[in-house]
């Protein structure tokens, strides 16, 4: 039992050690990779274009839900009119950054991861290599910023569209006082708040688009190899979202 | 050639430099494989064309933009002139028409062509052909085995290439190195080799099914397995 838990412990750090060698390796070809900003620019497109709807029909139906039971709680307080506060604060703080993680991850974490493994097992990265192409610098980077850079984008688009679906219910539905919603959103929230979900975004960004290029990268070139990676890539992806939203908004407090 | 599992891709990868070797000398276009840097390695490479037994190209470029990839990469060639190159080497393969058509659109035939109008775009001087044959039908098998000693000859440049097929390699090899067990168990011209008394020759070239590399994988005594089950 304590032997399996130490094998689990030293696999977990060898993991993490990886990890971050692939970082530092990702990091050290990014200034090259940049000056080919088509390859990054079809990569936002292919992260953050391709993700729109279900960012936007998710944004609309969580900020639909923080309506309706915002209303139901503050009600109980007479302060209705906070509604938009509320819904503002926590789109923008957590709900905006953390659930557009976690729908990137399952989206496009999973594409990124999926193809890049299928690239490995079709021999594609080794051509690459042959013909003397690095494929970090061509095929890894470029995915791997492309997914930093339309992170936050999405997690804006949510928040924005989840301001607009409490609004729907609180106001449209609920009959709280328009004026009162958008003047008290406007007076409460400060610019610390957009920038807690600004760096969160960023920071889940950059977690989520690290794991799917490293377990696509390093999937075994098989079939139930490449199934392992997306797995793994949803996986990790959530648990370390929600860990690392832990660490940043004790940071904030 | 040599029986599955002997080593050819192995020595294949230690070439072309995807594999490091921890022990002997390799030593390929003058450079000692072993001690090349990345950079140094890249250089290497850029003077060779490999073609893998699935092609391996790159799924979401087309055919033209495929063949043109190394050019793009390496070259700062005009679009021009890239379209020229790019428009000859695949005339050389037949599949000028198939210039605009996607990886997914060519049978297993016309992407390994494809593949070889890619390998030979920057003109290497080493071209390396990983099991070109395997499951080809018979006209594109023709196809592939022209190509690789009409290219061989027209270019001048080194080939090598790995296959199980006994007969076509004999009708295009200058030279066959037999491996087995991880050795060079024998060299020559084909029909030297149809020659060679040795045994594991004897039986790779005649398609025997049990000899030096014996038909059985290792197992416990037949019967004595059987009796056993079903005691």
């Amino acid at each position: 039992m304590i032997g399996e838990l130490r094998r689990s412990l030293v696999g977990a750090i060898e993991d993490l050690g990886s990890v971050t060698l692939f970082l530092l390796r990702l990091l050290s070809n990014t200034p090259r990779a940049l000056l080919r900003f088509e390859l990054i620019g079809r990569q936002i497109f292919n992260s953050g274009a391709l993700s729109l709807v279900i960012i936007m029909l998710s944004g609309l139906f969580v900020g639909m839900v923080l309506g309706l039971q915002g209303y139901q709680l503050l009600r109980n307080f007479g302060s209705e009119d906070s509604l938009g506060t509320a819904a503002a604060v926590g789109l923008l703080r957590e709900l905006g950054p953390v659930i557009t993680a976690l729908l990137f991850a399952g989206r496009a974490g999973t594409a990124l991861a999926s193809e890049i493994g299928l690239m490995r097992a079709t021999d594609q990265l080794s051509a690459m290599e042959m013909m003397a192409v690095d494929p970090i610098r061509y095929v890894v980077v470029p995915r791997f910023l492309g997914g930093v850079i339309a992170m936050p984008m999405l997690s804006l688009i949510f928040c924005v569209i989840g301001l607009y679906g409490a609004q729907l219910v609180g106001v449209q539905l609920m009959g709280v006082d328009s004026g009162s919603f958008w003047s008290q959103m406007q007076a409460a929230v400060v610019l610390r708040d957009i920038n807690q979900g600004l760096v969160k975004s960023v920071s889940f960004g950059i977690a989520c688009s690290l794991i799917a290029v490293y377990q696509g990268y390093y999937a075994a070139p098989t079939a139930e190899g490449v199934g392992l990676a997306t797995t793994r890539t949803v996986v990790t992806s959530a648990v370390v979202v929600l860990f690392l939203d832990y660490l940043l908004t004790s940071a904030f407090l | 050639m040599g029986p599955s599992g002997t080593g050819k891709t192995t020595l294949l990868r230690l070439i072309t430099g995807q594999l490091r070797a921890n022990g002997g000398a390799l030593s390929v276009a003058g450079r000692d494989m072993r001690t090349l840097k990345r950079d140094e390695l890249y250089e290497l490479r850029k003077r060779m064309g490999m073609l893998f037994q699935n092609g391996a190209l790159l799924t979401d470029l087309s055919v033209f933009e495929n063949v043109a990839f190394p050019l793009r990469e390496h070259t700062d060639l005009p679009e021009r002139l890239i379209r020229l190159i790019v428009l000859t080497k695949l005339q050389a393969v037949g599949l000028r028409g198939a210039a605009e058509l996607m990886p997914s659109e060519l049978s297993g035939g016309m992407g390994r062509r494809v593949a070889l109008a890619r390998a030979i775009v920057m003109d290497p001087e080493i071209l390396i052909y990983d099991e070109p044959f395997v499951g080809l039908d018979p006209i594109s098998l023709g196809v592939i085995l022209r190509l690789i000693r009409h290219l061989n000859d027209t270019l001048g440049v080194t080939s090598i290439v790995v296959s199980h097929d006994v007969r076509e390699i004999s009708t295009v090899a200058d030279r066959v190195f037999l491996l087995s067990g991880g050795r060079v168990a024998a060299y020559g011209t084909p029909q030297e080799l149809d020659r060679n008394p040795s045994e594991i020759v004897k039986q790779f070239v005649g398609g025997l099914a049990d000899g030096p590399v014996p038909f059985h994988y290792p197992a416990p005594d037949y019967f004595g397995e059987l009796l056993e089950r079903s005691a």
